[in-house]
């Protein structure tokens, strides 16, 4: 920019236009080798492109619209999705799905795996559940049985009406999530939910010393990195349902207590035993339930009774509390 | 309400003394300077533990996951609730046409001010991400009773905050033209803050009408700003909050708590500002019947919240209220209903009850208890989740409230205390030209002038002895 400046000044004139020719002339060159360059680039690659030409094979994948399609291997690119896109499709959801849960409470043993499984997967420490597991007993002379209890996925969320900047939503494939960059840490949402499914993160994550180095993306379809001073919760896995897989805690459990699927396809599929079955033949023959349906929340998690029970009953001292009968 | 007069106020014989009597406690002198600064300091302290709080997180308070709104929480609602007090005073009895109220609207509307003011600061400090609070006017979404809250808090603050100074034009040209002794700043302030007033009878016509059109606006705003806070809580579906009373029973609860913070006011400013002629014994007691009156209506609401789900006892209300009535909330929520309620009720029937000293210790009293009645709407509810609470430390089963806690629920206390103090110190606190207009249709009427109504607290409970 001194050049411009020094324009004011007549005597450097001649001086001036000499060094713009130059510059001209460097510029030039610039252009014509970068154009040599590319023109270099395109016959390589066309070259590469015929070599591979027929020798490389067919690969289906889905696109983002959820269609199937073919293309040549060697055409895939991995391509990192950035932050907005991240968050654009993590708030859609999966158009066409409507995903539910059933959970079998006469095969749990309350072997916890789907704790522990979901928390190394989010990233929580021992009691910050997303998904933790209950003993419950439904009145003074039933058994005690042992109920994991995600979050329910309301159809009418308490939690959703509640939240002042949309941070928690629903999406149109029924998962209810968390958006813990927006999230104010009100906890209104805590308060609304009535079957305590959400966490806050009281203190600093206890990966946050990983995530300062590695600055990783937020994917709000797996809630990583966690934040201080927002929500964390169940997520149905979000992030595995994308790509076709089962959720964490779906496929963690021992003893085959989870089903889960596709509403709109009236079919689950059992976690561990990887059967599919159908999801209104499953309710109907084992009268499945939804938790405190009085309350009006519609869960789109399904629980059917614990009878025939696999295991003994639960101990009633093992919670570390009293049993407190549900409600 | 107003009796618009048509003589100029400055020739009002009586302006000369009462003018003097209540500009004298204005100015800063050095216990003012001694009094900020013990609250400055012990704010700073309070602002060191939310400094522990900001860095380490919430996990400084005792909140979990199961108890998440807590102290901070009924600190709120406890602000929101004493800030309506200037809504009562000058709203509804003002509208009402009570002329009693004049000398002691504007200390109520300094205590509006000052706790709508500060209760903004309150939930802000319970937020996980208080440096998102922008967020809520970015993304705030209309369905939240938190946007409806934020937008009537405001509009209230700014109405109570116009109500105070409107009123005060007036007195602030009296004030510029007599305080001889005061720093040269405040007669700066007094004179843009008194508008050009010239006390011409024009201008007390508009003032007249701004001020009706804001007490027809602040009744309202008051309503919704209480009924909005107590949505907060009813809005959820748990025991102890899932009722349709919530609304008027935090409103008639404010206005107990309101009543009792402008009588303590009331006895600190007559006493420490040589104000015993302006609000007298008679004005107690009217307060004294206020604080009876809506305290009662406060029991009607208590009874029906209480005595209702007892009777049907459905599980979640019953283990709720066996938690309070007999349970580790029990000797609180008994002390709170007995000692803050019961007994001041029973006591206020009496008039002997009513007078100043003994009325302010009863005040002190509802006004404790007024705020842990906050902390036993808030809590008990949220330690009784529909499911049980299992697999967790046993720290986190209770709620137990921390000490760092404490210090930062304490700071707004303190913030309050020194607007109000700023505010007395530098403004008249009771109306001038208000005491001055009355004094004259007091004499018009031939009842005894205002000044004589003050000689002593005797003569003064003589003269109402037709009670
Ligand atoms: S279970 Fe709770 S957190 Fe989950 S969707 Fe329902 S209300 Fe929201
Ligand atoms: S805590 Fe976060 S997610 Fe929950 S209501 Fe507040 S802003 Fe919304």
């Amino acid at each position: 920019m001194s050049e411009e400046s020094n324009n004011k000044v007549p005597d450097n004139r001649n001086q001036n236009e000499g060094r713009k020719s130059r510059r001209d002339f460097l510029k030039n060159v610039g252009l014509f080798g970068a154009a040599t360059a590319a023109g270099a680039g395109a016959i390589y690659s066309g070259y590469k492109y015929e070599q591979n030409k027929g020798s490389s094979e067919m690969v289906r994948v889905l696109t983002e619209d959820n269609r199937l399609v073919m293309i040549p291997r060697d055409q895939i690119q991995t391509v990192t999705l950035d932050q907005d896109a991240l968050q654009k499709r993590g708030r859609e959801g999966l158009e066409g799905h409507r995903w539910v849960m059933v959970i079998d409470l006469a095969k749990c043993r309350n072997a916890r795996k789907c704790v522990d499984a979901c928390q190394s997967a989010h990233h929580l420490r021992p009691h910050e559940y997303h998904i933790t597991t209950l003993v419950m007993k439904d009145a003074p002379n039933t058994a005690p049985y042992f109920m994991p209890k995600p979050c329910q996925h309301c159809d009418n969320p308490p939690c959703v009406s509640v939240c002042p900047v949309n941070a928690t939503f629903k999406r149109q494939d029924g998962i209810v999530l968390i958006d813990n960059e927006r999230c104010i840490g009100c906890r209104f949402c805590i308060s609304a939910c009535p079957y305590s499914a959400r966490m806050f993160h009281w203190q600093e994550p206890v990966m946050a010393d990983t995530y300062e180095e590695e600055q990783p993306d937020y994917d709000v379809e797996l809630n990583v990195p966690q934040r201080k001073g927002t929500i964390s919760k169940c997520l149905f896995s979000a992030d595995l349902v994308r790509v076709g897989q089962l959720p964490y805690c779906v496929t963690a459990c021992p003893n085959g207590v989870f089903y889960f699927g596709d509403e709109n396809q009236d079919a689950v599929t059992n976690g561990t035993t990887k059967e599919t079955v159908r999801l209104s033949q499953l309710l109907k023959q084992n009268a499945g339930y939804r938790l405190m349906p009085e309350l009006g929340t519609k869960p789109r998690v399904y629980y059917l009774p614990p009878k025939n029970r696999l295991f003994d009953a639960p101990d009633e001292d093992m919670t570390g509390t009293q049993i407190q009968e549900t409600v | 309400m107003y009796k618009y007069t048509d003589t100029s106020i400055t020739d009002n014989p009586k302006l000369d003394k009462i003018a003097k009597d209540l500009l004298q406690p204005v100015g800063l002198n050095i216990r003012f300077h001694i009094w900020m600064g013990l609250l400055t300091l012990g704010l700073m302290a309070c602002l060191y533990a939310y400094w522990i709080q900001l860095n380490e997180g919430l996990i400084v308070t005792g909140l979990r996951d199961h108890v998440s709104w807590g102290m901070y929480l009924a600190n709120f609602v406890f602000f929101v609730a004493a800030s309506l007090i200037g809504m009562l005073i000058s709203g509804i009895l003002g509208l009402l046409g009570q002329e009693w109220i004049k000398p002691i609207a504007r200390i109520a509307e300094i205590i509006a001010v000052a706790f709508a003011a500060v209760a903004g600061m309150v939930i802000v400090s319970d937020m996980g991400r208080p440096d998102r609070l922008p967020y809520v006017f970015m993304y705030g979404r209309i369905q939240s009773p938190i946007l409806w809250d934020v937008t009537v808090v405001t509009t209230y603050m700014v109405i109570s905050l116009l109500l105070w100074f409107i009123p005060m034009i007036p007195d602030m040209a009296i004030a510029k033209s007599r305080m001889d002794h005061c720093p040269k700043w405040l007669s700066f302030v007094y004179n843009i803050l008194s508008l050009k007033w010239t006390h011409h009878p024009e201008q007390y016509k508009i003032l007249f009408k701004a001020t009706r059109i804001l007490f027809i606006l602040v009744v309202p705003t008051a309503f919704a700003i209480h009924t909005v806070t107590s949505w907060l809580f009813a809005v959820n579906p748990r025991a102890g909050w899932d009722s349709t009373i919530f609304g008027p029973y935090f409103l008639t609860g404010a206005f107990v708590a309101g009543s009792a913070g402008l009588i303590m006011a009331m006895y600190f400013f007559r006493n420490n500002y040589r104000l015993k002629a302006y609000i007298t014994t008679e004005h107690f007691n009217k307060m004294g019947k206020l604080l009876f009156l809506t305290g009662l209506i406060y029991l009607y609401f208590n009874i029906n919240e209480y005595i209702v789900p007892g009777y049907k006892l459905k599980t979640a209300d019953a283990i709720h209220l066996k938690e309070l009535l007999t349970g580790h909330f029990a000797p609180l929520f008994w002390s709170v209903q007995i000692g803050g309620l019961i007994i001041p009720l029973i006591l206020l029937l009496f008039k002997r009850f009513r007078q100043p000293g003994i009325l302010t210790i009863i005040a002190v009293f509802v006004f404790i208890a007024s705020w842990f009645k906050r902390y036993l709407i808030v809590v008990p509810t949220m330690e009784h989740p529909y499911l049980p609470k299992q697999f967790l430390p046993q720290e986190w089963m209770l709620y137990q409230p921390t000490l760092i806690e404490t210090a930062i629920t304490i700071a707004p206390f303190i913030l309050v205390l020194m607007i109000i103090t700023v505010l007395s110190k530098l403004f008249p606190v009771v109306p001038i030209w208000e005491m001055a207009e009355l004094g004259e249709q007091h004499e018009a009427h031939e009842t005894h002038p205002i000044d004589e109504s003050s000689l002593s607290d005797e003569t003064d409970i003589k003269s109402h002895s037709d009670e």
